[in-house]
Formats: C-alpha cells, structure tokens, sequence
C-alpha cells in the first residue's frame, strides 16, 4: 500500500471513530469500545478494498459485507456516510425514534448495509450464505464478515464455520475482532473461545493473524486470502477495545456506555488533534 | 373411504418443488439432513447441483438462507416443524422476517401425526410462533394438492412463507384443477347452523363431520382455511353473522392457532361463540398417528360432537 492511500486511510479512520463517539454521545447509548476496535477494519474494507457504489448500494456485481457483530452498527453507519452512502449529519440521529439508523444494521432501511444483524452469530451464517449464492449463481462478488471474539461463544458460528468449509467457499472472508473484552468482562474470563486461530484452522478454514489496526498487515491478509482455493479465510485481528480514544482503550466498561458531555468533548478533541496532525 | 386416495402433504410438496425447479432455476433448496422424510429429496435427485445439504444445524441454515435471499435469490429450507420454527426460532425472525427475505420454510412433520417419535417431535406450537412474526405468510395445506399449489404461490410472495406439511397420508380432497388463492378460506360445503374452519388435516376429518351431522338434521358449513396469516377476516365474519356459531380444528396447540386467529377476528368484530378443536395445553406421546389424532380428539366425531355443543351455547 502506499504511502498516499495510507494517509487517506488513517484520515478516514479517523473520522469513523469521530463518528462513532458523535453517534454514542447524541443517542446516550450504543457500543463504542467494540465499534472503535473494528475501525480500521471497516475502513480499509470500504476506502480501500470493497467493490462498492454509493451510487448505487443495490448494485448486484458489489462485494457484500456483513457485521456479525451488529452491536458495531456506529462504526458501519459512519464508514457509510463517510462512503457517500447517506448524508454525515443522519449520524447523530442514531437510534433516536424515526431515524433510519437503527441501534443495530438495518438492510431494509439503511442503503450500504447488506444483511441486518445483530443477535449474535447469524451474520457469519448470512455471510455464508452470500458466499454459496455467489458461487452457486456464478458470480464474482467477494463475501467480507466482521465477527466479534465474544460472539464466537455462540454455536452458531461454528455450525458456520463448519458449513463454510464444506461447502468450500474462498469467496469468503472473515475478520475476527479479537479485543479480548465482552459485556461482563474478558473472554478469558467469561468463557473464553481461545485459541481461535486453531479452532478455524481445525474447522479447515486457511488462518492469518494480523494487528487489527495496521493497514498494511490487514492487505497482505487479504491478499493472501485472494490466493487461498477452496477454503475460507479467517482473519484473526489483534485489536484494542476502544482504540483510538486513551480512555476507553482496553476497558471492558466501554463495552455498551455512551460518553457522557465531558468524555465525549475529551474524545473528540484527542481524535481532532490527531486528525489536524495528520493533514498537517 | 378405502376408495378414497391418500399422499401426505409433504408429498405434494416435494412434487411441487420439482416441478417448480423445471419452470425456474432462481432458487435453490436447502434442508438439514432430513432431506429424505421433508420430501426436498425429490428435489434433490431431480437437480442435485441446485440442492444443499446443511447438515444438522438448523439454526445456520436459516440464516445462510437469509444471506442467499438477501442476494436477491428465492431459498426453499425444510426441517422438521420443531427445528424449523421451534428451535431456529430466533434465526426465522432476526435473519428472515425483520429484513423480509425470500426464504420459504418448508416445515414438515408439524403436529401429532408424526407418530411414534413422540413429544419430542410432536410440534403442535409452530403455528404460535410464526404468526408472531410480522410479515410471515402461513401456509397450512389440506392435501398435497394444495401442498403442491403453496410451493408455487410462496414462489410468488414477496418475503417470507411458512408452509406446514405432514408427514401422515391423509385423503386428497382436491382434484389437480384446484386454484389456491393465498389468504382466501374455501367454503367446501354450505351450511347455515354452526360453522367448522379447519385446516391442515382436520379438514377431511371436517368434511367427514359434515355428514355426521347432516344425518342429524344440523347444518353445517364447512371452511378450509389454509392460510392462517394473513387471515381470511371476510370469511370468518360472514360465517359467524350467518351460522352464529364456530368450531376450529386444527392439529395444533389450541394456544396461538388457528382457533386463536379466528378468536382475535371475532372478538374484535363480532363475538359469537367459539369451540376449539385442537391439541390441548399438553406434551404429545408416542404411538401410531391414527390412533394419536384419536388420543387428542382431532376426529370427525370430536367435531361433530363440540358442533353441537358450540350450537347450545348460541344467545
């Protein structure tokens, strides 16, 4: 990647998070820590790599993306506007009574989002889904998944992952966000899923493990993934909850709070400070 | 009745999937191990690059059908009633019914009569549980003619069907010319004394009802309501200004059916009384169907018999 299309990323990212803490903040409620892990994921997958048109968010030949982890919906919804899928100033009505932007993704409503999720485990299950329909139809779209490390507690993603390797579809691939923080407190606390990279390898799938947060690292992976036949992709991404705002980093308590008026000013100031560095 | 022709609706089913394959190739089936009893085996053999075979794991099945139709392609999906709506539940309302998609459920094996297999098996609540959902079209055919007509209709609807299929030969009522109008109830006989809606099975045992009681002077009229959701409202409010009285029979919990859908219609609009045919608040046992349906009252005789009760009841 270049240096150029590095920048544009970092400045994007930026204004995701910016996002995020604007949409938790004017809702008073919603997921920011595990929205800001997923940051950089989602803006690599739609400012950089997606097949997408803003234009035109039914196009049937565009790469889907589906956020198993809907609880992220602040992360996806500001990648969005940012994308020019809808205006930026729908971002503060976040789950307010008569806005599109529900508290978790809505297809039917929300142009740019391609499967409604939000109870655990069924989006990489869609995810299949769209993979197997592209192939079965023959055609040559991508199948992008955001999965959450908590939400692979569920038995549900292993009926998947399990289903996704029979059915052999290299047109997948998934993002595990491992944050290593759920709602109650850390995975390996709770009821850890761990390893993770063995448990898809033994489910067959073709495993790479990246920092979650570097541009670079995520490319190469899905770079590789393009190579794999016959087998999905997951890729495990190391990540911080909370990335990106010095107070929320790695506290589970940032799992489902919104800022309050004081923390949504500090968070915004730091992410405005970084950005003006970086267009500097 | 030994002259009478017998299929089970999942038979009709299987064939109506055929022959839908034969006209489009815009969908594709799924089921999940059971491909054999839920008749998407005949589907399966007739088109094996358009079936897939989920394995046991109903719950992913669902949602991958949710991901298939959010591509813009028509998904059939068969289990078995009790994993269909029962324990993939939540999946058929957060991955199919909340985005509307295309998936049309085939739930096989719904009721009493699969038999020796036992409570366990026994779904006498997916009814229940699919009417809850908003947008869900319910199909509940009376024999595997109309079975094979709802493949074609669900083919049709915009969003996402539930048909219900058996897994017992039961009398086929209609002859191959017969026109299903989703969301329509039929009149199969005149009557103007107490009104029987039935669906599923229980409308044969319903026509045989019928000529119970004609032979005692009771007319009565007889409507198969296959569609439970959208309900047909017209039909029930007419049957229940012109005979004043109603019983329903379903092989169902008599909680959330079809006895259910025509109280919430009449209560509202206009109170007559209302007898219930149906699987009390109970688990099911083993034993054959036949003599099951018995167990349960889900007999003309039964219905016959609460005709006249419910009449008695009339102000």
């Amino acid at each position: 990647m270049d240096n150029a299309s590095k920048k544009n990323l970092q400045t994007e990212a930026l204004k995701v998070r910016m996002g995020v803490v604007e949409g938790t903040f004017q809702a008073g409620s919603g997921h920011p820590g595990g929205s800001l892990s997923i940051a950089d994921i989602l803006t690599y997958l739609y400012f950089y790599k997606m097949k997408v048109d803003p234009k035109n968010p039914r196009w049937d030949q565009r790469d889907r993306f589906v956020l198993s982890k809907g609880h992220a919906a602040p992360a996806l919804y500001a990648a969005l506007a940012g994308k020019g899928f809808f205006p930026e100033d729908e971002l503060p009505r976040l789950r307010k009574v008569g806005s599109m932007l529900q508290g978790h993704p809505d297809m039917k409503n929300i142009p740019g989002v391609d499967m409604s999720t939000g109870s655990l485990g069924q989006g990489i299950s869609a995810a299949c889904g769209m993979a197997l329909s592209a192939k079965h139809f023959g055609e040559g779209y991508r199948v992008y998944c955001a999965l959450g490390d908590g939400e692979c507690e569920e038995g549900q993603v292993w009926e998947a992952a399990m289903f996704a390797a029979h059915k052999r579809l290299d047109n997948l691939i998934v993002f595990v966000d491992l944050n290593h923080l759920q709602i109650d407190g850390s995975i390996e606390e709770v009821n850890s899923p761990l390893p993770l990279d063995e448990k898809f390898a033994a489910f067959q799938w073709h495993v790479v493990t990246v920092d979650g947060h570097d541009f670079d690292a995520l490319d190469a992976a899905v770079e590789e993934a393009l190579t794999v036949k016959g087998k999905p992709t997951a890729i495990i991404c190391n990540t911080v909850k909370g990335k990106g705002v010095s107070f929320m980093e790695n506290v589970c308590g940032w799992h489902g709070v919104a800022p309050k008026k004081d923390e949504y000013e500090k968070a915004m100031d730091e992410l405005k400070a970084r950005l003006a560095a970086l267009e500097a | 009745m030994s002259e009478v022709r017998k299929a089970a609706t999942r038979e009709g089913y299987g064939q109506g999937l055929v022959e839908l394959g034969r006209r489009t190739d815009q969908f594709i089936v799924m089921d999940a191990d059971l491909a054999a009893a839920t008749k998407t085996g005949m589907f399966a053999k007739t088109f094996p690059d358009r079936f897939y075979n989920c394995g046991i794991a109903e719950q992913n099945m669902m949602s991958v059908a949710a991901g298939v139709a959010a591509t813009g392609k028509t998904v059939f999906v068969s289990s078995f009633a009790m994993f269909a709506a029962g324990r993939a539940f939540e999946q058929v309302r957060n991955s199919i019914g909340y985005p509307h998609l295309n998936v049309k459920i085939g739930a096989s094996h719904a009721g009493v009569s699969v038999g020796e297999d036992g409570a366990t098996h026994q779904c006498c609540e997916d009814i229940a549980l699919m009417r809850t959902i908003p947008g869900m079209t319910i199909i509940n055919p009376a024999d595997a003619v109309e079975a094979k007509a709802a493949v074609f209709k669900a083919m049709e609807i915009d969003g996402p069907v539930y048909m219900r299929f058996g897994r017992l030969a039961v009398p086929v009522i209609f002859d191959e010319g017969y026109t299903f109008e989703v969301g329509k109830g039929v009149e199969l006989k005149a009557g103007t004394d107490v009104t029987i809606i039935a669906t599923g099975l229980m409308v044969a045992e319903a026509m045989q009802a019928y000529g119970l009681l004609a032979a005692e002077g009771v007319s009565a009229r007889v409507i198969n309501m296959a569609t439970i959701k959208p309900i047909d409202r017209e039909i029930i409010l007419k049957a229940a200004r012109e005979t004043g009285a109603i019983v329903t029979a379903e092989e169902h919990s008599v909680i959330g059916g079809l006895g259910s859908a025509v109280c919430d219609v009449l209560a509202e609009e206009y109170p007559v009384p209302v007898v219930k045919v149906g699987v009390q608040d109970t688990f099911g046992i083993s034993g054959p169907a036949v003599e099951l349906l018995e167990y349960h009252g889900l007999t003309a005789a039964n219905i016959a018999e609460k005709a006249k009760e419910v009449m008695r009841k009339k102000k």
